[in-house]
């Protein structure tokens, strides 16, 4: 029976003090001068296909694998790309693309108009037969291979924006199985992947532009939260992007440095509109009221972070309404009354759903839960494995809440406004409303920048009266690099360059 | 004698840990220092003081009114485990041990392919199957502790079966369920009770594992294990975090194996 006591004890000092044991089985890949090796927060699930993924998690990713015919600059300006120029014509309705000079696919075959070509129509389904997986490129009349060098996109209505959709990569036409075998012109290679485990990228040596400084490309799923300072500290990991502020605490005095730069995303407890008593735009906007993002950022963030209003943050320099930001300041006996009309006095509970392997986000959740209180809302935390959030919260719609950031694909205003249009794919708040389909609809066919603009900030402004969600803040951004290594540069999008990562 | 008295001691030890744990647990229902769910962001990770005696979390929460808190939850989820686990158990175990024959060969066979489950893995059908919390916690590892005090039962009333007690009270005309509850049930349950010690140990330890892999308690509920997963952050920085739910569930077991192993002899 000794051996009972002392076994239990034994268990309980593991679970207590597992984190001072590591994982320092990887020091033999260290010998290998360039390599690095990266943690992410959950495996590339949804797909490799670089039209069909979904998460950003695995858009930041394919951002150096694939190129589209422009691709973003950390200033936020599109470059060329696969195309070397391009030029805009008749207002706006003709997008003219020159192919790059000697540009090859991963596998050494040079890209060709077909590929270019096969790409966007793949995206905008022109056949019919297919699902549209670029919303903007229902515009799309035709795509025209003017020679061996020139395309051009004919649009059935004039967008000044469209350039920025054409990020899309660009893959080649004769590839089978994009998803399992993905090839594209970007920096970095696919080599292989262990599902649930690790990915291994490897550098294109042929690469049209600056070459990537480090050869090898390690991407480690680091799905515990609660891991990730343990696995850099022991060396498992170089790099990690997105810790938290009591992470970044925990590594000073380390080898590693932290950079600081913004998140872009969107972070907000979104609210399924469609789901009873949301459907209230009352309630809604009680729930605004009650919650104080300002103590989130300082409980859970140790106050850093930018307190947004609607759908958009400060990246987007010309979208972005700083104003909204105050629209629904913290006041509970509003938030109260505001229930009480809505038929809510003694409150009602709903549940949050959070993905685990967001530590950020499910602090967040917890704050809120806990302002909510005051209000007598009863919130309770459903963490749920990033798949399943992915499956059922995203794609499912069945949730009633949930603490996630969402990101920007493109470097367009439509990027973060165009899901809240009632009939699109990914409404998963199930936002309805006609004054807002209006706004964003004239914004999409004005030709005029400003005019543009304008109907982009009524969009905004709908998404803030409406209380569409509850929103609360462009995060931080922590990275953490291992100080052998440098060149971490912040993107205006959620993408991660690791070409630019150098070795001291 | 000196021995028997040695052995008493350890018996009383755990008595007393467990009764101050215990007590501890129960004033936490009607008393807490401060509200265990209350953020304070100039309390964060603030250190052992007179106002707060473990300590704040990284949400400025008092510690110790969470551990309270926590406790109770853990024995909540221990205490559901191993009465699932007794009862069905005992059940189990009674009509096997005592009948034998087929029943018993069909029975132990299928205790036997639950045995061979990794209980962890079965807890994670069942947060899969019915979402995670409280109650699929204790659920799940209630099932998966069925087998071993079956095992445990069945072979006491193998035992037992053929004494004289039971002759004779089967002589007297008693009925088969009248001997395997009223007369056998009594006479095991040093044995029961031990298992149930150690059991409820177990349980401890496997809601603290369930919950540090983020599928049992659901935050901002308190429980010792998610209490010390969220305090593995932190360890170096603020490593009283750790300490105080790490030193409860030391002395929760403690105390219950000090019992178990007392009342063996």
């Amino acid at each position: 029976m000794k051996k009972t006591i002392f076994l239990s004890v034994l268990l309980t000092l593991t679970i207590a003090l597992s984190a001072c044991s590591g994982d320092k089985a990887d020091d033999s890949s260290k010998l290998d001068e360039s390599s690095i090796t990266i943690g992410i927060p959950q495996d590339i699930e949804d797909s490799l296909d670089p039209h069909k993924a979904v998460a950003a998690g695995t858009e930041e990713i394919l951002f150096n694998i694939f190129e589209g015919l422009v691709k973003p600059d950390s200033d936020g300006n599109l470059v060329p790309a696969v195309a070397s120029d391009y030029k805009i014509e008749d207002e706006g309705k003709t997008y003219t693309f020159y192919l790059r000079e000697g540009i090859k696919f991963h596998d050494g075959t040079p890209v060709t108009v077909e590929d270019i070509k096969y790409s966007i129509e793949r995206c905008a389904d022109t056949s019919g037969e297919g699902t549209l997986l670029v919303s903007a490129f229902s515009n799309i009349e035709s795509v025209e291979i003017v020679d061996e060098k020139t395309v051009s996109i004919h649009l059935n209505n004039a967008d000044t924006d469209f350039l920025s959709e054409l990020t899309s990569a660009v893959i080649p036409a004769w590839n089978e199985d994009p998803a399992g075998n993905p090839i594209g012109t970007g920096p970095y290679r696919y080599v292989s992947r262990v599902v649930q485990d690790s990915m291994q990228l490897q550098k294109f040596e042929e690469y049209w532009g600056t070459p990537a400084n480090i050869t090898n490309v390690t991407l480690k799923v680091i799905a515990d939260s609660d891991m990730i300072v343990t696995n850099l500290k022991s060396g498992a990991i170089d790099m990690f992007c997105r810790i938290s502020t009591d992470q970044a605490n925990e590594l000073a005095g380390t080898d590693f440095d932290v950079y600081e730069g913004t998140m872009n995303l969107v972070q907000a407890m979104y609210l399924n509109n469609a789901f009873e008593p949301f459907s209230d735009v009352r309630v809604r906007q009680a729930l605004c009221y009650a919650v104080d993002p300002q103590a989130i950022l300082d409980l859970a963030f140790d106050g850093k972070g930018t307190i947004i209003g609607s759908s958009m943050f400060p990246a987007f320099g010309k979208y972005y309404m700083p104003e909204l930001s105050g629209a629904y300041a913290h006041d509970v006996e509003k938030a109260k009354a505001l229930l009480a009309e809505a038929g809510y006095a003694d409150g009602f509970s709903f549940a949050i759903t959070v993905p685990s392997n967001y530590q950020q986000h499910v602090d967040t959740a917890q704050v809120i839960v806990e302002q909510l209180k005051e209000i007598n809302v009863d919130a309770s935390i459903n963490l749920v494995e990033w798949e399943t959030w992915v499956n059922d919260a995203y794609v499912g719609r069945q949730f009633e809440a949930t603490v996630v950031g969402v990101d920007a694909s493109t470097l367009s205003a439509r990027a973060l406004l165009e899901r809240f249009n009632s009939d699109n794919s990914k409404n998963f708040i199930n936002f309805n409303s006609a004054a807002y389909d209006e706004a964003y609809g004239a914004a999409l066919v004005s030709t005029d920048d400003a005019e543009q603009t304008g109907y982009y900030k009524t969009c905004e402004q709908i998404l803030s009266d409406e209380a569409a969600n509850v929103y609360i803040q462009d995060m931080a951004s922590l990275v953490a690099l291992n100080n052998r290594y440098g060149g971490y540069v912040f993107y205006p999008m959620y993408v991660q360059d690791f070409a630019k990562l150098y070795l001291k | 004698m000196e021995k028997r008295k040695k052995r008493n001691a350890g018996f009383i030890a755990g008595c007393v840990i467990t009764g101050i744990m215990l007590t501890l647990t129960v004033i936490g229902f009607f008393y807490t220092p401060y509200d265990p769910e209350a953020m304070s962001a100039a309390d964060k990770l603030a250190g052992i003081s007179p106002r707060h005696i473990m300590g704040c979390d990284n949400f400025g929460r008092d510690i110790f009114s969470r551990v309270l808190k926590g406790a109770q939850t853990t024995l909540i989820v221990a205490g559901g485990t191993v009465l699932i686990g007794t009862v069905f158990g005992v059940l189990i175990g009674a009509f096997t041990g005592y009948f034998g024959g087929l029943l018993d060969e069909g029975l132990m066979r299928v205790m036997d392919a639950l045995f061979a489950f990794p209980s962890l893995l079965l807890a994670l059908v069942f947060v899969s199957l019915f979402g995670s919390g409280t109650y699929q916690v204790i659920l799940a590892l209630g099932i998966a502790f069925i087998p071993s005090f079956s095992r445990i039962v069945r072979s006491e009333y193998l035992r037992c079966r053929n004494l004289d007690y039971v002759k004779s009270a089967r002589l007297a005309g008693a009925s088969h369920l009248r001997i395997m509850f009223v007369h056998i049930l009594p006479n095991i349950y040093t044995v029961l009770l031990s298992s149930i010690m150690i059991g409820f140990n177990n349980a401890v330890l496997a809601e603290a594992g369930l919950t540090y892999l983020s599928i049992g308690v659901q935050p901002p509920d308190a429980s010792l294990g998610e209490m010390l997963s969220n305090a593995q952050t932190y360890l170096f920085s603020a490593p009283w975090y750790a300490l105080g739910p790490g030193i409860t569930m030391v002395l929760l077991i403690l105390g219950f194996s000090l019992m178990a192993e007392g009342m063996k002899r």
